[in-house]
């Protein structure tokens, strides 16, 4: 078992590298995330692994640590009804409102990459949109990242939130897994990226996707990378949390039932709204 | 209250299957093939129907195929639930029409999330 000096050094850590918020009372998840990454690392258990972390605090050793203690997305089209509303409407008019120019879409805690994916197989269902429309993941995690990009999905992975006709139009059986097709993988450009970071060199966004991880973070970090997200979205751009995730004060409300805010720039809008 | 039909030559299967169901709030009859499914059918059509592929006698294909041909047979939803995981296979009991497929082993929160896409749980 790790012990309360192990999970205290863990949180610690997670903290200082991810803002993220992990609770030292939880001992038995803590040791069920880490005991494979300690397994992988050529260590016992997960005492031992976190021993060697307090000793050497080797940098990569210390990252896998913290990726495997945050929950990644894994489910795909993740709350329905958002989906629905950014294929419907609010691509739709993000894209009249470019006039030409291609609206630019953030996935910013993509996982596994089954928010993006669902998104892009949807706007593989409206061509004329999607070619209007470019999108962008990033992730804390490289493993999660190269999951993403590899599109390769366990039996399990894709009966969660994928209707059965998304899967036989866009997968192929790889072995035991599932491929997703190379044309809609395509359709994603990825990168490491932490949040915590300076983002300025990110980019501006017209929709900026980080749902459910807000409510992870403990507080300053939250308020920090809530700024950042911010000062990423484009005039009149769109951001869109999770039903649990804190909100943005200094942000629209514009479907705040369904995680659904609007940049500053906006405020005619959201008035009306 | 709404009804589900589980088709499996399984005991063990429709007993999982049962206590899922029945937790996610649905009135739940079984039947071990498809003579016996369409039999339950034709007395009462149930608003939905798990329903397993290989089975003896009339097999999930076979009688999704009847189902689908008779009075108010298309009404029911039909989530097929079977081994069977080839991309084909699963394109082919949705061509034959099927609502929605679940490749086994499967647990209770695949089930649910199958219902709430096919509008039957919130």
């Amino acid at each position: 078992m790790i012990s309360a000096a192990d999970r205290m050094f863990v949180a610690a850590l997670c903290l200082a590298r991810a803002g993220l918020k992990v609770d030292v009372e939880k001992s038995y998840l803590m040791e069920s995330r880490l005991a494979p990454v300690a397994r992988r690392e050529g260590y016992s258990s997960a005492h031992e692994f976190v021993a060697a972390l307090r000793d050497r605090g080797e940098e990569r050793q210390g990252w896998a640590a913290v990726e495997a203690m945050a929950v990644p997305e894994c489910e795909f089209f993740r709350d329905r009804g958002m989906f629905h509303a950014l294929a419907g409407s609010v691509l739709p008019a993000l894209a009249q409102a470019r006039a030409g120019e291609t609206v630019r879409v953030w996935s910013a805690a993509c996982g596994g990459g089954q928010e993006i994916y669902s998104l892009a197989m949807m706007l593989a269902d409206a061509p004329p949109l999607a070619a209007k429309v470019e999108l962008f993941a990033s992730d804390l995690s490289e493993r999660s990242l190269e999951k993403a990009q590899a599109g390769l999905y366990s039996q399990f992975e894709v009966q969660c939130g994928l209707p059965a006709r998304m899967l036989v139009r866009h997968f192929e059986k790889q072995g035991e897994a599932f491929a997703l097709s190379p044309r809609i993988r395509q359709m994603v450009r990825w990168r490491r990226v932490n949040l915590l970071d300076d983002l300025s060199r990110v980019g501006q966004f017209e929709l900026i996707l980080c749902r459910n991880l807000l409510g992870q973070l403990a507080p300053e970090a939250q308020g920090r990378i809530t700024a950042s997200l911010r000062r990423a979205l484009a005039p009149g751009g769109r951001l869109a949390v999770g039903g649990r995730d804190p909100v943005d004060p200094q942000l629209a409300p514009i479907r705040p039932e369904l995680g659904l805010y609007a940049a500053e720039a906006d405020t005619p809008r959201s008035a009306a709204a | 209250m709404l009804t589900c039909l589980v088709v499996d030559d399984s005991r063990v299967i429709r007993k999982v299957s049962r206590r899922i169901l029945e937790d996610l709030g649905f009135e739940v009859a079984e039947a071990s093939d498809g003579v016996e499914a369409l039999a339950w059918c034709n007395a009462m059509m149930p608003d939905a129907i798990l329903l397993d592929w290989r089975m003896p006698g009339m097999d999930g294909l076979e009688f999704l195929r009847r189902l689908r041909a008779a009075p108010g047979g298309d009404r029911p939803k039909v989530i097929f639930c079977s081994v069977e995981n080839e991309i084909e296979r699963i394109r082919e009991a949705l061509d034959a029409g099927a609502d929605e497929y679940i490749m086994k082993p499967f647990d209770g929160g695949i089930v649910a999330g199958k219902l709430s896409y096919l509008g039957m749980v919130a």
